[in-house]
């Protein structure tokens, strides 16, 4: 469970997030819309600990546990996950070896043996065979040439290897035709289950045909300023954030 | 905010005092009066029982030495160096020749023991290691043993010291030696050849693939010793060796000089791969001693299709100028430069190479990355030329730079001259920096800064790394992780 608790953020003195309080149960997916500029993205980016912001006041805990005080590297092992809107590149560094060393540091921190080899590459081929990755990608560097939607399901491959507790997607769906999208969104209903909670960050309902959230969240002036179900997104689609926008001024 | 003044922070407070070779050993030493004369030189020619032709060689140099002026064109600050505060010889007391290990003194044994050298041949084959490695072990001034001598003699190989060649190999010496860097060739070079005291010699005779790997470890001990080798590597024809070269020195608050020149030599379809792991004493965090290290290396393809490659992985010394190149004379012949230089704490490097392309249908390959952290200055310096006749000469370049923090600098400077209209060149550099995002981006995974930054610059090095033998790459990629050390936050 993740209980966000009156944040307040801000970068270089300008103030993002505003009292921000959203709790998310185990097993919920939950999405977070809203317009640009609403703050959506520093809300993921505060979570899983980019070093940029100042945190000027509230709490984050995850199961109870408090996860301003950890360095990033801690949060992921202690099961964030963040998927990036524009995920990096890191050249001569092939994927296969990001994952093992990825998956490794985890389980070094969290005090658990080095998977071994045989299990690692079984595991990788299941889920790259799942999200259509194929097998030569994983040689070649990190992200290094790889296309919008090829650098999505990079994403999902990781998230599905490191097996984390709390999955942010940062506008998985932007960038993704209808296919990819798809195909994404298989690869993340598979990992759903009553333990994994999902905070899906978007601008619009197009991804939550596939991934159907329990609730939708509305974003602005960095607050959530309306909370309801699924139909609260097609409802968004239609109306549009224009009243969202002056709500919270 | 707080985390990235952290960073800044320990940038700041960068430690290259990570240095684990800074141990000194005490010996009994036989040292020249300090400072450069021609008496000196004599000396160190009568030390070594020279023929005459070389003490003449060696005052020739000297005469010419003194009226030449040090080179200023290199992105290199340091005060002027006093020629006359230098020791020019300085050899651990011991019998004259050492015939066997039980001859050195039990204290340098013990110095390459804690290096991580194996001297003892048995204590090589009962290892661990699955390959044999037959080192020559250079201290000071003199060369103190070589291993698997009798064993690379059975294949024809000759590997001894040059003060050991001259004496028993003077027509090999004499028919190479200054054939390659010519005793005029730079102020270093001309100074090595007046002064230089030891360093290796291999021969590989026709057709013979040299049957373990070769290499010598040096080693400076004595305060203010200028350590001057030379080493003289002939391949012929059909025949191939890959060679390895270690440096260490002990810490100390004054600076060193280390001024070495090495030639190659490769007849008709030879190949010779050398490879170096430089790490001098790099200097305390505000630049305090360290290595001068002022190195002409330089390899010349004679023969048709003969190849030469150069590796280095550089991590120490306080000021490193070293170029090692190719003439590519032989037709057909190909010219490799693989280049791994770091940089931290207030370390400045100029390197680079040459490739000279004389004959038709030479090629050849540089790949340079330089890694620059803390407050040093890293600077790429080539120069690819194709003489008229070099018809279809083609060279490939590619030079990147990383830099970790933005109190460093990377620097490329490369020339390029093409005499005849058939020659291609291609150059790419790139300069990137570890941005934040892609620290950030391992961090979310579970890396901790330290592992991130490892790994990427274990990618950024990595075609680098490839080229080196096997247990030198592990050494190497152990090495520059721990140059970085601290440089991260």
């Amino acid at each position: 469970m993740l209980e966000i608790k009156n944040l307040h953020v801000a970068i270089e003195d300008k103030k993002i997030l505003n009292g921000l309080t959203l709790t998310v149960n185990d097993g919920e997916v939950a999405a977070i819309m809203g317009p640009n500029g609403s703050g959506k993205s520093t809300l993921s980016y505060v979570i899983a600990g980019k070093p940029d912001y100042d945190i000027l006041d509230g709490e984050i805990l995850l199961n109870g546990v408090n996860v301003l005080d950890m360095e990033a590297h801690e949060r992921a092992a202690a099961g964030l996950f963040l998927a990036f809107q524009y995920p990096l590149e890191i050249p001569g560094v092939t994927t296969m070896t990001f994952l093992k060393s990825a998956m490794n540091a985890q389980r070094k921190s969290r005090g658990e043996d080095e998977l071994p080899v045989a299990e690692f590459m079984k595991r990788v081929k299941a889920a790259s065979d799942r999200l259509g990755i194929a097998q030569d990608m994983l040689r070649r560097g990190l992200n290094v040439g790889f296309s919008g939607g090829e650098k999505k399901r990079m994403e999902i491959l990781q998230m599905a290897l490191l097996e984390p507790q709390f999955c942010i997607l940062d506008e998985t769906d932007s960038g993704l035709d209808i296919d990819a999208l798809k195909i994404v969104s298989e690869g993340v209903n598979v990992l759903r289950d009553s333990k994994r909670s999902f905070l899906v960050i978007t601008h619009y309902q197009r991804l939550l045909n596939y991934f159907v959230p329990d609730t939708v969240h509305v974003m602005a002036h960095g607050q959530v300023v309306k909370t309801g179900g699924k139909e609260l997104a097609l409802e968004l689609e239609a109306s549009g954030y224009a009243d969202y926008k002056t709500l919270a001024a | 905010m707080a985390a990235v003044q952290d960073t800044i922070d320990q940038v700041k407070a960068i430690d290259v005092d990570q240095y684990k070779y800074g141990f000194s050993t005490e010996l009994e030493v036989d040292k020249a009066p300090i400072g450069l004369s021609e008496d000196i030189v004599r000396l160190i020619s009568a030390k070594k029982n020279e023929p005459e032709w070389m003490l003449e060689w060696r005052l020739d140099a000297y005469r010419r030495w003194l009226t030449m002026r040090e080179p200023e064109w290199a992105r290199l600050d340091y005060p002027k160096i006093d020629f006359n505060e230098i020791y020019y010889y300085a050899a651990p007391k011991m019998n004259a020749a050492p015939q066997t290990l039980d001859d050195v003194d039990p204290a340098i044994l013990e110095t390459y023991k804690k290096l991580g050298i194996p001297l003892r041949e048995q204590e090589i084959l009962a290892g661990v290691q699955t390959s044999k490695v037959a080192v020559d072990a250079v201290f000071d001034s003199v060369s103190v043993a070589t291993t698997f001598k009798a064993e690379l003699a059975k294949a024809g190989v000759i590997f001894c010291s040059i003060s050991e060649a001259m004496r028993e190999h003077p027509d090999l010496v004499r028919k190479y030696l200054g054939t390659v860097v010519p005793v005029t060739d730079n102020y270093y070079a001309t100074l090595n050849c007046a002064v230089f005291t030891d360093g290796s010699f291999v021969y590989i005779p026709k057709g013979v693939r040299c049957p373990m790997e070769l290499s010598t470890y040096f080693r400076i001990n004595e305060r203010n010793t200028g350590q001057f080798e030379r080493t003289l590597i002939i391949a012929e024809e059909g025949s191939y060796v890959s060679y390895l070269e270690g440096c260490t020195a002990p810490q100390r608050d004054e600076n060193q000089l280390h001024a070495a020149v090495v030639e190659l030599i490769t007849h008709d379809d030879a190949e010779i791969k050398y490879s170096t792991v430089q790490n001098w004493y790099p200097g305390d965090k505000d630049g305090k001693g360290g290595i001068y290290n002022f190195v002409t290396k330089r390899g010349d393809c004679r023969g048709k299709n003969s190849k030469i490659s150069w590796t280095q992985v550089e991590t120490g010394s306080a000021i490193t100028w070293k170029y090692p190149s190719c003439i590519l004379r032989g037709e057909g012949s190909r010219g490799e430069f693989y280049s791994i230089a770091v940089s931290n704490g207030r370390q400045q490097v100029d390197s680079g190479t040459k490739m000279i392309h004389l004959g038709k249908n030479t090629t050849s390959r540089i790949i340079s990355k330089g890694i620059s952290a803390g407050h040093s200055q890293n600077t790429y310096r080539g120069q690819v030329s194709a003489h008229r006749k070099a018809t279809n000469a083609r060279n490939f370049t590619n030079c990147d730079s990383l830099l970790i923090g933005d109190q460093c600098g990377a620097h490329t400077v490369p020339y390029m001259e093409a005499n005849n209209a058939s020659a291609i060149f291609e150059h790419e550099a790139t300069t990137s920096k570890i941005s934040e995002d892609q620290m950030f981006y391992c961090q979310q995974r579970g890396l901790d800064a330290e592992e991130a930054t490892a790994l990427i610059v274990n990618g950024f090095v990595k075609d680098v790394l490839q080229q080196l033998p096997m247990e030198f790459a592990v050494e190497a990629q152990k090495l520059i992780s721990i140059s970085l050390e601290g440089s991260v936050g």
